[in-house]
């Protein structure tokens, strides 16, 4: 194919040394260049050249996946387990259009994704050729960035700085369309440029000045919380390590959002647990009655300010964030700290040690308030030990954390959505960062499966376990084929109530227990599916089973399926409703009532 | 009495980005993608033999909105600067706009009168219709097609807003 039509790139693919290679083998090169060790991806006519050069190379490892979205979920999971940029090799049209999925969730939980997708030949876009899609038009709101290569010279260069718009500043998933007829003709190579992007520099080191009078008003504050979130964890296990130095050092207490779990140890005294919708009772009466809220690394997601208008009322907020667009997005704060949260955490460490402490008296006073919230229990539930007894989907995740925890081994969990994510987040306990994978912004179901084949593939030796629901599961069921061929060790523990559990809360709780369309009907036998999948099937019908059932799964060496049948009307509990203000949550059954007084404005929000 | 933080405000926004394929996409998705207003948008290379563009931007918004479509203008990886003009001091703002007036008689002499004393100029004449060229403020535009309404006006082509700040201060 005659490609090289601009005179620029003829003389660039004349030099010597360079017009050895074609396309693909200068995007192998790239990879090799960017440290990529293994791709995601699923062949496809428009990727067949890329899929020649990877055959004839041995440094970067590809993973095929069973369905397109499942690969960009798969880099997620690798991406966040292992803080590198996770990469999805797709085809063009249906390869690009079943990973966008992938990519909005990736653009919502901030992962550094780089997909590369097919295209048709460059004469041949806007032809309605086979297999076409306008994939940077399809993917520009779905992605950080995209590009189309139409020349070969532009090939090296767009790879390169397409991982670094990935990594850097709010890291997120880059797109880059690549035609057939870029893949196939010569392409000349060019190393990763070191001189600065021409527009894109985004600021990671903070102001000194915001720093300290943020760490002016901690030291001056009464009431403090610090609302910890996937800032943290994206900023490298240093900064989680920087935090808990923070932490105890002020004696403050923290709170993390459902993507910050694991910065701080969720164990630790002074970790007050997660906040928001489903968060515990003293986290959000935290949030509510403190006086200084230092937030670092979130973004006052509606899923846990509740009406806005009543969320933490009162108190002086402070924002660490990398992306200057988050401050002052939704909640008007006082300090806004622009920056990289590593760096803003150390620069707070250092201004802390040069001046006095905290307020101690007041601070005693603080974690008295919150000791007596916490004595409230809010995440208790009743188990009934009988052998017969049926299982409550909480006692069984406490378990599978006691279980995990007595093998010792380094353990990674990833979930689907719904009721049983919030089970895992809460009932699980993280004590490192990038042990904890799910699709928060977005609320992928179907995410859990696919990121733990990307977490296993970045730790082979680890326990890695999707915590699932049995709806979820089913829309990535089809990856139980990558984990056979690649022989991963998955855990899918799969809570089943035969609900979409937290569809079923809602229409419980809000639309006067119409099922409408809720129910698990016709479900596999999850058993028999994990061994036509290869693999092991386990299950738990009772308390007196369920214990034998997570050991027997941890103790196996191979993939396992466990069908834990669980409680079918449990709820998640605590919960503020939509539209509701933190000090109004819900409790337990006992007070479920209250849910009658959410507003028709509430009704409105999901 | 709306609370100034409710008050809705017209601002001037000029954005440098790389004259690349999809720059002007990526804007204008920002704005349809977030529910935010474009009351006027004109964009046209400007720098580097034609590798930046200007895009000029007059939107609506209260003042958190406005911040907010700024900070993420300059999130796209393609846009240099962001300048709110309208924040930032005395600007110009013009626009140029392409009047059709189709009339006869005594409303021909009307409508030239009224052009001379707007310094819009007739850039086509016909027996039956003029086409006047018109540069200025876009309140003076609004003035001039109020006029010509009742002389017959049948088209109008703006080009909208074109701003720069006064002074020595450049984006």
């Amino acid at each position: 194919m005659n490609v090289a039509t601009d005179p620029k790139d003829a003389v660039h693919a004349d030099m010597p040394g360079s017009s050895a290679l074609n396309g693909a083998e200068v995007l192998m090169r790239v990879l090799q260049e960017q440290g990529v060790e293994v791709v995601f991806g699923y062949p496809g006519g428009a990727v067949l050249p890329i899929y020649d050069a990877l055959f004839k190379q041995n440094s970067v490892r590809h993973i095929l996946v069973r369905h397109e979205q499942a690969a960009v979920h798969a880099a997620e999971g690798y991406a966040r387990s292992t803080g590198r940029v996770g990469v999805v090799l797709v085809t063009s049209g249906p390869g690009a259009t079943n990973a966008v999925t992938g990519l909005v969730d990736a653009l919502m939980d901030s992962v550094p994704i780089v997909c590369l997708t097919g295209q048709v030949p460059t004469h041949m876009i806007g032809n309605d050729a086979f297999q076409e899609a306008d994939t940077t038009g399809i993917t520009r709101p779905a992605t950080k960035h995209n590009y189309l290569v139409k020349r070969p010279g532009d090939l090296a260069r767009t790879l390169h700085e397409a991982f670094y718009v990935a990594r850097s500043g709010r890291p997120g998933p880059v797109v880059i369309d690549l035609p057939k007829d870029i893949m196939v003709g010569p392409a000349p190579y060019a190393s990763a440029s070191s001189a600065p992007h021409r527009s894109y520099r985004p600021a990671s080191e903070p102001a000194r000045a915001a720093v300290a009078e943020a760490v002016a008003a901690m030291r001056r504050a009464r009431r403090p919380l610090f609302y910890t979130g996937g800032g943290v964890i994206n900023a490298g296990p240093a900064a989680s390590e920087a935090l808990c130095r923070l932490v105890r050092m002020t004696g403050f207490p923290c709170t993390s959002t459902l993507m910050g779990l694991g910065a701080y140890p969720t164990d630790d005294p002074l970790f007050v647990g997660m906040l928001g919708m489903h968060g515990t009772y003293e986290a959000n009466l935290a949030t509510h009655g403190c006086d200084l809220l230092i937030n670092i690394g979130a973004r006052f997601d509606d899923r846990v300010t509740g009406r806005l208008d009543a969320f933490s009322p009162g108190s002086t907020k402070i924002h660490v964030d990398i992306d200057p667009s988050s401050i002052n997005k939704i909640v008007q704060v006082d300090i806004p700290v622009v920056g990289d949260a590593g760096r803003a955490i150390a620069m707070m460490i250092e201004e802390w040690e040069n001046g006095r402490g905290s307020e101690r008296e007041a601070l005693a006073g603080w974690w008295r308030q919150i000791d007596a919230w916490r004595s409230i229990d809010s995440l208790g539930f009743k188990q009934d030990q009988a052998a017969s007894a049926i299982i409550k989907p909480q006692h069984a995740i406490r378990r599978l954390h006691e279980l995990a925890l007595e093998t010792g081994r380094d353990t990674f969990v990833t979930t689907e959505v719904g009721q049983h994510q919030m089970w895992a987040a809460t009932h699980f306990q993280y004590r490192k960062p990038n042990r904890w994978m799910t699709s928060g912004g977005l609320g992928t179901m179907g995410y859990g499966l696919p990121a733990a084949v990307g977490v296993q593939v970045g730790h082979p030796d680890a326990l890695v376990i999707d915590i699932a629901g049995e709806a979820s599961t089913l829309m990535n069921i089809q990856e139980l084929g990558t984990i056979a061929q690649y022989r991963l060790p998955v855990k899918l523990f799969i809570l089943n109530n035969r609900y979409m559990g937290m569809v079923r809360q809602w229409q419980e709780l809000l639309h006067g227990s119409r099922y409408s369309e809720s129910y698990s009907e016709a479900l596999p036998d999850f058993v028999r599916l994990a061994e036509a999948f290869h693999g092991t099937g386990m299950r738990a019908t009772c308390m007196g089973e369920l214990d034998d059932v997570i050991r027997a799964m941890l103790a196996h060496d191979g993939p396992v399926v466990a069908d834990i049948c669980v409680a079918q009307d449990e709820n998640c509990y605590p919960m503020i409703p939509s539209g509701a203000a933190h000090n109004e949550m819900i409790l337990g059954e006992a007070q479920a009532g209250q849910a009658a007084k959410i507003t028709d404005e509430g009704l409105m929000l999901v | 009495m709306p609370r100034v933080e409710d008050q809705q405000i017209a601002a001037v926004i000029s954005v440098l980005v790389e004259n690349e394929s999809g720059a002007l996409a990526r804007v204008i998705g920002l704005f349809s993608g977030r529910g935010y207003n474009i009351e006027s948008l004109t964009v046209a290379p400007v720098e580097d033999g034609g590798a930046r563009s200007r895009i000029n931007i007059v939107t609506m918004g209260t003042p958190m909105v406005v911040e907010q479509i700024k900070a993420l203008l300059y999130r796209l990886v393609p846009v240099h600067k962001v300048s709110d003009l309208t924040q930032l001091g005395p600007h110009v703002a013009r626009e140029m706009a392409l009047i059709k007036v189709v009339c006869t008689g005594e409303m021909r002499s009307e409508a030239l009168r009224i052009a001379d004393s707007f310094r819009a100029r007739p850039v086509d004449t016909t027996v039956g219709s003029f086409v006047f060229e018109l540069t200025g403020a876009s309140e003076k535009i609004e003035a001039f097609i109020e006029l010509m309404r009742p002389l017959g006006l049948v088209e109008i082509s703006r080009t909208g807003v074109a701003a720069i700040a006064r002074g020595t201060r450049t984006i």
